[in-house]
C-alpha cells in the first residue's frame, strides 16, 4: 500500500516527458498503432477465409502460433535484424501478436452462422457479398468484437515490452525500477497497465451495446 | 407455369436425387411434391430457384429456362420459405419482411409500409414489426417467413416444408391461412412435404415421388385418393382413401327433403334439435352449397336418426337429407368421380388461427 502512495502521491510523477500523463499516452500510441495494423489486417482476412472457406489452414497456423510464439523473443529477433531507434522493432511483435484472436474469432464468427440462414440469404435473392456483410457479418459481431477485445487487452498488457528496446511506455516504470530498485515505480506501473486493460474491457462493453443489433445480442 | 423437362439431378458423390422428372406446376395453382425421405422432393424445388443447377435437362419459367437468367436475379423475382424461416436475426420483424423490396432499390419508407401491409396478410399484429426474430414463436416466425416471400410480390412461391417444425394445432392454422392467402392471391405455388394429409389438403395437384427421384404419380387429390397409380402410391396414401376422397365431392347433388315435424326450430328457423320424449336430441347440419359430401355423412351420424339436416348460410333450415338420400349420393359419385370442392374445408375463421397462438 505504502508502495502505491509512494507512486501515485509523488507530484513529480505526474509532470513531463516521464510522468503518468505521458508514459500513459505513449503506452496508448503503441498499443493503438499495433492494434489497429492488426485490426485492418485480421478482420477482413477472417470475414473472407470464413465467408469461402478457402484458406482455413491459415487459421489453424494462426491460432496455434498464438500459443507458441514468445513476443519477448520476437523482439529480440526484430531488434537484431533491424536495429533499434525505430517504433518497428515493438510494432511488428506486438501486431504479430494481435492478429491471432481476431483472425481466429471473425473466422469462427462467420463460419458459425446457421446454414439455414446462409441458405434463407442466397434464395431471397442477395449476392455474396451482400450475403457477407448484410447477414453474416452482422450475426457473426459478437464474436468478432470478442476477438479484438482479447486482442486488444494482450496488446495493451504487453507494451511494456518496448521499454526493453529504449522507448517509452508504462514499461518504463517497471525497468527503470527494476534497474533503481525502486518497487513502488514497478509496482505503480504495473497497476497502471492492469487499470489500461480493464479500461479496455470497459470500452469494448460499451463498444458492444451500441454496435451489436439486440437481436443478435440476445441470442448468444 | 413451372415446366420440368426431362430433369435429372446428379451430385458429385454419384447419388442420382432427381431423375429425369418431367412435370408441369400451372399458373395460379399449388402444386404439392410428396414422398418419403430422400426422394428428393428438396433437391427439385431447389432446382427451380438454381439454389441447385440441374445436371441434365431443362426447367422453364413461364417459357424461359431458368439457366438463363442470373441466379440473384431470378431468385428476387420467386418467394421462397424454408422449414426453419430462416429470419435475420440482427433484423426486426418488419425489416426482415421489406428485404427483397429493399434489394430491389425501393426507398425505405415504401418498402417498409409494404412489409407492414403483409404482416397483416398473414394475420400478424402490426405491434410484432418491431420485435426481433427470437421473441416471436415459431409459428410466428413461419408467418413472417411467408410475408418476406411475399414481400416483392413474386408470382411464383416455393416452400420447402414451411410447416413441419410446429405444432398439430399451429399447423393446421398456417395451413388453413395460406390457402385463404392463395385464393386471394392466386399465385403459382410448389409446396414440398412429406405428409401426404398435407399435400391433399392443400394442392391443386399433387406430385407423389419415389424414392430415386422418380415421378409415381401425378394427379388432383379427388383422383389420387380414388385412382391410385399403383402399389407405392396406395402404400403412401394410408388408409380411408373412400372417406377422404368423399371430402372432394360436393354435397350440392344430395337429394333435400322437406322438414320433419319432428324437427325443433327456433323464429328464425334455425335447428335446435330433435324432438323426443326425452327432450331435444342432437343433430348434424351441412351446407349443400359449400360443403362436402363427407360433411353431409358426418352431420347425418351426429344425428339419432340418421337425416342431416341441410342449412342454408346463415344456418336456417331449408331441408333434410335422409340417410336413402346420402345412399344415392354416395352411388352416383361412385361412378363419376366429383369435382373439386372448392371451399367447404378451406374457410378461415380468422379469429380462430389467431387465438391459436398467441
Ligand atoms: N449435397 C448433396 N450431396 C450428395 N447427396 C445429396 C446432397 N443433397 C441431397 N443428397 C441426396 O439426394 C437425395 C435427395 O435429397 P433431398 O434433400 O432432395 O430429399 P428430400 O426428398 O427433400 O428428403 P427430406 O424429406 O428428408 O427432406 C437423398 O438421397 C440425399 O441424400
Ligand atoms: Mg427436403
Amino acid at each position: 500500500m505504502n508502495w502505491l502512495i509512494d507512486f501515485f502521491g509523488a507530484a513529480a510523477n505526474w509532470s513531463g516527458p516521464d510522468g503518468i500523463p505521458a508514459r500513459i499516452l505513449e503506452h496508448l500510441e503503441f498499443s493503438a498503432a499495433a492494434f489497429l495494423i492488426a485490426a485492418v489486417i485480421a478482420v477482413p482476412l477472417g470475414l473472407l477465409i470464413g465467408h469461402t472457406g478457402r484458406g482455413a489452414l491459415l487459421i489453424v497456423v494462426s491460432a496455434n502460433a498464438a500459443r507458441a510464439l514468445p513476443t519477448l523473443g520476437l523482439l529480440v529477433l526484430v531488434v537484431l535484424l533491424i536495429g533499434v531507434g525505430t517504433v518497428l522493432p515493438v510494432l511488428i511483435p506486438l501486431v504479430v501478436l494481435a492478429i491471432p484472436p481476431i483472425l481466429v474469432n471473425t473466422y469462427e464468427g462467420v463460419r458459425g452462422v446457421d446454414a439455414d440462414l446462409r441458405d434463407a440469404a442466397y434464395g431471397m435473392g442477395l449476392r455474396g457479398g451482400q450475403v457477407l456483410f448484410r447477414v453474416l457479418t452482422p450475426s457473426a459481431l459478437p464474436l468478432i468484437l470478442l476477438g479484438l477485445r482479447l486482442s486488444a487487452i494482450q496488446v495493451v498488457s504487453t507494451a511494456s515490452v518496448a521499454a526493453f528496446v529504449g522507448l517509452g511506455g508504462l514499461g518504463r516504470f517497471i525497468i527503470d525500477g527494476l534497474a533503481t530498485k525502486t518497487y513502488s515505480d514497478v509496482i505503480g506501473g504495473a497497476v497502471l497497465i492492469a487499470l489500461l486493460a480493464l479500461a479496455v474491457q470497459l470500452a469494448f462493453t460499451v463498444l458492444d451495446r451500441v454496435v451489436v443489433s439486440p437481436g443478435v445480442r440476445q441470442v448468444r | 407455369m413451372i415446366t420440368f423437362e426431362g430433369v435429372t439431378k446428379r451430385y458429385p458423390d454419384g447419388t442420382v436425387a432427381v431423375d429425369d422428372l418431367s412435370l408441369k406446376a400451372p399458373t395460379g395453382a399449388i402444386t404439392v411434391f410428396v414422398g418419403p425421405s430422400g426422394c428428393g422432393k428438396t433437391t427439385s424445388l431447389r432446382m427451380i430457384n438454381r439454389m441447385i443447377d440441374a445436371t441434365s435437362g431443362r426447367i422453364l419459367l413461364d417459357d424461359q429456362d431458368v439457366r438463363a437468367i442470373d441466379p440473384p436475379t431470378l431468385r428476387r423475382g420467386i418467394g421462397y420459405v424454408i422449414q426453419q424461416a430462416g429470419l435475420f436475426p440482427h433484423r426486426k420483424i418488419v425489416d426482415n419482411v421489406a428485404t427483397v423490396p429493399y434489394l430491389l432499390g425501393w426507398d425505405k419508407k415504401k418498402a417498409r409500409a409494404r412489409a407492414m401491409e403483409l404482416l397483416e396478410l398473414v394475420g400478424l399484429d402490426s405491434k410484432l414489426a418491431g420485435r426481433y426474430p427470437f421473441q416471436l414463436s415459431g409459428g410466428q416466425q413461419q408467418r413472417v417467413g411467408v410475408a418476406r416471400a411475399l414481400a416483392a410480390d413474386p408470382p411464383v412461391l416455393l416452400m420447402d416444408e414451411p410447416f413441419s417444425a410446429v405444432d398439430p394445432i399451429v399447423r393446421a392454422s398456417l395451413q388453413d391461412e395460406l390457402l385463404h392467402l392463395q385464393s386471394e392471391l392466386h399465385k403459382t405455388i410448389v409446396f414440398v412435404t412429406h405428409d401426404i394429409d398435407e399435400a391433399i389438403k392443400l394442392g391443386d395437384t399433387v406430385a407423389v415421388l419415389r424414392v430415386g427421384g422418380r415421378l409415381a404419380q401425378m394427379a388432383d387429390p379427388a383422383t389420387l385418393l380414388s385412382e391410385p397409380a399403383d402399389d407405392f402410391v396406395r402404400e403412401f396414401l394410408g388408409k380411408d382413401r373412400g372417406i377422404r376422397r368423399l371430402s372432394f365431392v360436393p354435397a350440392t347433388g344430395v337429394r333435400l327433403g322437406s322438414a320433419p315435424t319432428d324437427l325443433e326450430v327456433d323464429e328464425d328457423t334455425r335447428p335446435l334439435g330433435w324432438r323426443s320424449n326425452g327432450g331435444l336430441l342432437p343433430y348434424g347440419t351441412f351446407n349443400p352449397e359449400r360443403d362436402s359430401l363427407r360433411a353431409a355423412l358426418d352431420a347425418a351420424l351426429l344425428s339419432p336418426n340418421g337425416t342431416a339436416i341441410a342449412v342454408d348460410g346463415d344456418g336456417r333450415v331449408i331441408g333434410v337429407a335422409t340417410r336413402d338420400a346420402l345412399d344415392e349420393a354416395l352411388t352416383r359419385q361412385g361412378t363419376s368421380p366429383g369435382e373439386r370442392v372448392s371451399e367447404p374445408d378451406r374457410e378461415v375463421p380468422a379469429s380462430d388461427t389467431r387465438r391459436a397462438e398467441s
